[in-house]
């Protein structure tokens, strides 16, 4: 590092922050390459994406929303947001984070195999998690799945142990709390 | 109303409607219909190029010596793919330019045609915003946007990609007055209670500098009316970026001349124990802070900016005032002027005071004796023969551009040229014949190197063909002497591959193109050979033969604070290795 920071000719990091977690929504013209600029945009800046989901929603406007879920230091989520602005399809960039935990929902579809007790065991722990059977042999299920991440990553967890073989996850949906709209 | 015609048609119209009168390109395949309607029309005049590149710098140079949009129009492929580096040398300095490529036929798309690339996914980073037309009916409307977004806020280059079947089909052309663009309006006229707490921090400053850049130059001649306004009004000291040279006089008291890593003594002490930093339109680049936490440690910083996101992003500032630079200086001028805040003159005076002790260390003091042109000299003299003809200077990338910058003076702002961001070499030769095509009276000088010049020298062909009487005034060193400097300083003195043997016969070369070439090797008959070089009507190469292993001082190492710079006058001969590693020689 002493040797590095001797032959550079950039100046080193002096700054240290703690890394937050945020969920952006980004509201945007519903255009060609309008993702591929938003995800660029992150790729090409270092930035991180944890969670990523896109729909059209204003069908009229052709209005679009991507939800981002991503970490980085207070400087760092305040760059992301003012980049994202400069995108020019980008109409606007809500931070959901700001007045309290946003609401948060992802779907997902899991598929357990087994027989005997883990194929028991693990319709009883779906009942608890509020997962559906939505398609069963008797070797297998796959369950639908909708909550925050934290307890679809807990559920997963635990059908790990009982014949986990594949998952598909939707991404995160999010929305503030109360009675303002964005 | 709405007009029928062919899209390359409309993009004529458009051109003419958006008032463009000169496009820098180099046809192809996939542009021939627009070539075609060029031909037939005698609104806009093209320019031919020798390289796709050299159009992007071309179209810089002009855009940035006159405030408009500069243009290009280019074909696919390898058209588009050269004018990438221009691209990203305009994203980077914020010059405006719109740029338009062919592409292969729609129905081609994705198909590895001929001649295709990607030109929207390629360009997307380097562009402010692109688009690829699918639809003859979306043309003119494109275009009009595509000027729009390149002219407004922080300008930008952005990309127009028009398949070839587009360019040939027929739909309606829209004027640009009934094109108005459904997301971007950049936000132009500032917060009055900020521009009210910035004139408070002023006032009741004691120890005040003004760090302008860019910006200033970016808002157009009337800001650097109003900044010269308010900076006469305060009495404070200003310094500027490389970007910003010009927007104040260098013949003003005020002035302490560029900052940053190569910048004065006087001007970075000043940033450094200042108690009000006031940023007009720059960014806080890397060669300007250095070691972020040593930066100006105890000043309390106001920074006008019209992209939100260049504040905070390097350094925290106290006081953001996001708009337009004319705009926030204006409303401040207002309010200072109604307000007549008492300055704290006692104070000012103890600065002045310490800041003249700072101008007295000389920092760009330098010795020329004997024969041996020093490099400076070459600029100082440079500068002192041509000052009264108000000449437009553009640069390559290199100590020779860290000399023009310290040793050339401007008084005004549009006058100079040259590749910040990005360090772009062979920038200087095509942005002077850009600068020149939109100044054909003026004395335009490419203050070059001897490696840079070679990146895109090709272009004196178009000077030739189009009677541009640049000249390209060598600081020949015979040494990529920039990268010379930091091997030195940082590698062991280990010159790997800095050394550019073989270099050519710089006046058989400029004779080869129909240009005057000249030599110069002596510092007694410089002044002499300038004066012919400035008095020659035909473009001009001049092989300035200097010291060769002379470097670029002050100089602030990467890692160190603004109040350690190393001096010339403290480094023994050629030998700066040892510099950094003692830290004995660096100043307080
Ligand atoms: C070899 C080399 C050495 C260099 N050494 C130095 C050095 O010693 N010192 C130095 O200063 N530079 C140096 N540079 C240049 C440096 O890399 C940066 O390009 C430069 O410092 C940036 O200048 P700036 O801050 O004025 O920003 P610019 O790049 O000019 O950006 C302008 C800023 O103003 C804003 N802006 C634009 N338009 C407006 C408007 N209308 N109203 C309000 N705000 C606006 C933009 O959003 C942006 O934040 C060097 C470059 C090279 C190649
Ligand atoms: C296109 C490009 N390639 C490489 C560099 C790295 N670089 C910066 S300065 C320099 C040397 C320039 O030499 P010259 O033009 O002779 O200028 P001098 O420093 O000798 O004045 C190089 C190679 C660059 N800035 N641009
Ligand atoms: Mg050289």
């Amino acid at each position: 590092m002493a040797q590095a920071q001797k032959q550079s000719h950039y100046p080193n990091q002096t700054a240290h922050e703690a890394i937050e977690q945020r969920t952006l929504s980004v509201i945007v013209d519903n255009e060609p390459g309008v993702l591929a600029r938003v995800i660029g945009l992150f790729s090409g800046r270092g930035y991180n994406i944890d969670s990523l989901t896109v729909t059209e929603t204003e069908h009229e406007k052709h209005i679009s929303r991507i939800t981002i879920v991503t970490i980085g230091t207070p400087m760092v989520i305040e760059q992301i947001k003012h980049q994202l602005e400069r995108l020019v399809p980008v109409h606007r960039v809500e931070d959901l984070t700001l007045n309290g935990e946003p609401l948060e929902r992802e779907l997902a579809l899991i598929k357990v195999q087994g027989k005997g007790e883990k194929r028991i065991e693990s319709l009883r722990l779906a009942e608890i998690y509020h997962a559906k059977v939505i398609d069963a042999s008797v070797e297998h299920f796959v369950f639908e799945m909708t909550g925050r991440a934290r307890e679809i990553e807990q559920f997963l967890t635990m059908m790990g142990e009982l014949g986990l073989v594949e998952v598909a996850r939707t991404g995160i949906a999010a929305m503030a709390r109360g009675k303002a709209d964005v | 109303m709405a007009q029928k015609m062919t899209g390359a048609e409309m993009v004529l119209k458009a051109l003419a409607d958006q008032g463009v009168e000169h496009v820098f390109g180099y046809p192809g395949g996939a542009v021939l219909p627009i070539y075609d309607e060029l031909f037939q029309q005698d609104k806009v005049e093209h320019i031919l190029v020798r390289q796709e590149g050299g159009a992007v710098h071309a179209a810089e140079g002009y855009a940035r010596s006159t405030g408009k949009v500069g243009v290009v129009l280019v074909t696919s492929g390898p058209g588009a793919t050269n004018a990438v580096t221009g691209l990203t040398d305009a994203l980077m300095d914020s010059i405006p330019v719109v740029c338009i490529t062919g592409q292969v036929p729609t129905h081609l798309i994705g198909n590895d045609a001929f001649q295709e690339c990607d030109t929207v996914g390629i360009t997307r980073p380097c562009t402010k915003h692109n688009w690829l037309i699918k639809d003859v009916n979306d043309v003119a409307r494109i275009m009009h946007e595509a000027f729009y977004v390149a002219r407004s806020g922080r300008p930008g280059p952005v990309v127009v990609d028009i398949p070839k079947d587009i360019q040939f089909a027929t739909g309606n052309y829209v004027g640009p007055a009934n094109i108005q663009h459904k997301t971007y309006r950049p936000k132009m006229k500032p917060e009055q209670t900020a521009v009210r707490e910035a004139v408070e921090m002023l006032a009741a400053a004691k120890k005040p500098i003004f760090y302008t850049g860019g910006g200033v130059i970016n808002s157009g001649p009337k800001a650097s009316k109003l900044l010269r306004e308010l900076a006469r009004l305060t009495g404070f000291p200003v310094t500027s970026t490389l970007m910003g040279l010009g927007a104040f006089p260098a013949s003003e008291r005020q002035w302490l001349g560029m900052l940053g890593m190569h910048g004065t003594y006087e001007a970075n002490m000043a940033m450094h124990d200042c108690d009000v930093m006031f940023c007009v339109g720059a960014r806080f680049d890397d060669r300007i802070t250095g070691r972020l936490d040593a930066f100006s440690p105890n000043s309390k910083k106001i920074h006008i900016d019209i992209d939100p996101s260049s504040i905070n992003k390097n350094v925290h500032v106290d006081l953001p005032i996001i708009g337009d630079v004319a705009y926030v200086l204006e409303d401040m001028l207002r309010v200072w002027k109604s307000k007549a805040p008492q300055v704290d003159k006692p104070a000012l005076k103890a600065w002045w005071k310490e800041i003249d002790g700072w101008r007295a260390r000389k920092s760009l003091k330098y010795k020329q004796s004997g024969d041996v042109i020093m490099p400076q000299y070459a600029v100082e003299r440079l500068y002192e023969l041509t000052k009264d003809r108000d000449p437009y200077i553009t640069t390559e990338v290199g100590q020779h551009q860290m000399w023009a910058a310290q040793y050339f003076h401007f008084e005004e702002p549009n006058r100079w040229m040259t590749s910040g961001g990005l360090g772009t070499m062979g920038y200087g030769l095509p942005a002077a014949i850009g600068a020149q095509k939109a100044h054909p009276n003026s004395l335009v000088i490419d203050i070059a190197g001897d490696a840079s010049i070679l990146m895109n020298i090709q272009e004196c062909s178009t000077a030739l063909q189009y009677r541009l009487p640049v000249k390209v005034f060598i600081l020949n060193n015979q040494y990529m002497g920039m990268v010379r400097q930091w091997q030195q300083l940082l590698h062991g003195n280990r010159l790997s591959h800095s050394y550019t043997e073989a270099l050519p016969d710089f006046v058989k070369l400029a004779e080869a193109y129909g240009w005057k070439g000249m030599i110069c090797h002596k510092a007694g008959e410089l002044d002499d050979a300038i004066l012919e070089m400035i008095d020659t009507p035909e473009p001009v190469i001049f092989d300035c033969r200097v010291a060769a292993l002379a470097n670029c001082f002050p100089m602030i190492p990467s890692g160190k604070a603004h109040n350690d710079m190393i001096l010339g006058d403290e480094v023994e001969g050629e030998d700066i290795g040892g510099v950094i590693g003692e830290g004995g020689k660096v100043l307080v």
